[in-house]
């Protein structure tokens, strides 16, 4: 489980006063729990993460339960692989270097219809297919938090959502819990177990709301399009930033 | 030695450009062009020997006999061994300090700004200056003569690494830190391939500065490798004996770039 309280996140601006990101945010997940973190741009998502997964220190708060080394995965609006490694190499770059991970890397890869590339190098692949090796990547290690900034966000809408369903396959069969960033709320009803609204910054959590629509679902399932426009009639201020036609996935 | 302050100052310039392009199909051909080009030189040589007809431009096959006879008495490969041996080992020293204060520099704005005057003071002293001083201060020997070399190839080697450090994909380190990955596999799979291509720059343009360079320590002040007979011709005014070092020398050099660095560099830059 993990228990995230942050006080207050501020950067230092660029005029000298500082911006203050997030302040009395508190957010709390269960084991194996998916976790979308839905927000206008700029409340301060990354930063959540970037927090979360120790990447940035400079914050008063404290997140419990995180875990220690092996322990987070993170997927990053981008790749983000080494162009200078392979396909395989990249997957295995952030594993134990044991005999097991080899296989599991190697599985992983086939099972995302990967294994005719396991040689090749990132630049030589489509954007959804790096997106794929960023994806195993970040499961090779068995994560107990999986960590997510907008992972599909720049792909057509066919391959968002097979990466989608990918991913909740091998999050329900590793058992993970997942804090998924996005600012597209009906990506964030497909995915997720339970929503959280942030607000505009700086950042809090203004609305907690537990999706108990049945799996699979899809973006564009009818369950999930009803309770989108039933949270756009219900809190019309609270997803200013989010409910404007056009922020549903594919459309950006 | 006016010929490596120029190309010391060049440098930078011609190296935010290294030279990355991967040589497909037509790599026969270019091996062809090289050949012709080579061959094209020796052609130009013999004509303009026999037109002058002087004993200050001798003409090749006299040069090439010279230098068989050189290689046969063993003394050519004697001073060239000593002469490549001091370019080893100032080469690596170079390239090892160097690329230490570039990574440092390049990360560390502060200690940048501490130490950027005194690298431009260091790219700009003659490696005369550096070469004189060194003997003075160490004494005749091949301590103060690869200190030397060394001391005049660092700071260029640092402003090429320097260029390369601050150029370092910060999204790709904060996948190592999001994954905890261990120091060492974040410094050879993460952090020095991003470096390659400038360390792959600084070492080509060092082997032939660093060489150059050898040559003027050892007519100052050794007693031995090629500068030192460089000297010994000159004193004679033994001109074939002159080109004879020379070319065998510039052959030496070529065969490295060619075995070494360039085959090591399109291992590097396979993935592109």
């Amino acid at each position: 489980m993990l228990d995230i309280t942050i006080t207050r996140k501020c950067y230092p601006d660029r005029g000298g006063q500082p911006h203050v990101a997030l302040s009395g945010l508190r957010l709390h997940a269960e084991q194996g729990e998916f976790v979308c973190v839905v927000g206008p741009s700029g409340c301060g998502k990354s930063t959540l993460l970037n927090v979360v997964g120790g990447l940035d220190r400079d914050v008063d708060g404290c997140v419990s339960g995180a875990g220690e080394a092996h322990d987070i995965g993170f997927m990053f609006q981008e790749p983000r692989l080494m162009p200078w490694l392979s396909v395989l190499d990249n997957v295995l770059l952030v594993g134990d270097c044991t005999a097991a991970t080899r296989r599991r890397a190697r599985e992983l890869l086939v099972a995302m219809e990967l294994g005719e590339v396991l040689d090749a190098f990132p630049g030589r692949l489509s954007g959804g297919m790096c997106r794929r090796v960023a994806l195993a990547r970040a499961f090779v290690i068995e994560p107990r938090l999986l960590l997510m900034d907008e992972p599909f966000v720049s792909l057509d809408a066919p391959t968002a959502n097979r990466l989608r369903a990918m991913l909740i396959e091998l999050w329900q069969r590793c058992g993970s819990t997942v804090l998924f960033v996005t600012h597209d709320l009906r990506e964030a009803l497909a995915l997720a177990d339970r929503v959280c609204f942030l607000s505009a910054a700086p950042g809090r959590v203004v609305l907690d709301l537990p999706v108990t629509l049945a799996r699979p679902r899809l973006a564009d399932d009818a369950g999930v399009l009803a309770l989108h426009s039933r949270l756009l009639a219900e809190h019309p201020d609270l997803l200013a930033g989010l409910a404007r036609p056009g922020a549903g996935e594919g459309d950006d | 030695m006016k010929g490596a302050t120029p190309e010391a100052a060049a440098l930078p310039a011609a190296v935010t450009q290294p030279d990355l392009r991967a040589r497909p199909a037509w790599r026969h051909d270019e091996r062809w062009l090289r050949f012709v080009s080579l061959l094209g030189f020796v052609v130009l040589w013999q004509v303009v020997a026999g037109l002058l007809h002087d004993a200050s431009l001798p003409p090749p096959a006299l040069v090439f006999s010279r230098m068989l006879a050189e290689i046969g008495s063993a003394a050519l490969p004697w001073h060239l061994g000593v002469t490549l041996g001091r370019v080893v080992l100032s080469f690596a020293l170079a390239l090892a300090i160097g690329a230490a204060f570039g990574v440092a520099l390049g990360h560390w704005r502060r200690l940048d700004l501490l130490l950027d005057g005194w690298l431009v003071l260091g790219l700009n002293i003659p490696a005369l200056v550096t070469i004189i001083l060194c003997y003075v201060w160490f004494g005749l020997n091949d301590v103060a003569a690869v200190v030397a070399v060394a001391l005049n190839k660092i700071p260029t080697v640092i402003v090429v690494v320097r260029e390369g450090a601050r150029a370092v994909d910060r999204n790709l380190m904060q996948v190592a830190r999001a994954y905890r990955l261990p120091r060492w596999r974040v410094l050879t799979r993460v952090y020095l391939p991003q470096l390659y291509p400038w360390l792959l720059a600084a070492a080509r343009s060092g082997l032939s500065l660093i060489w150059k360079i050898v040559l003027v320590v050892e007519l100052l002040g050794r007693s031995n490798g090629v500068g030192f007979q460089l000297n010994v011709f000159f004193q004679m005014f033994d001109i074939a004996g002159i080109l004879a070092y020379t070319l065998a020398f510039a052959a030496v050099v070529l065969t490295i770039e060619a075995a070494v660095l360039r085959p090591l560099e399109r291992r590097l830059n396979r993935w592109r």
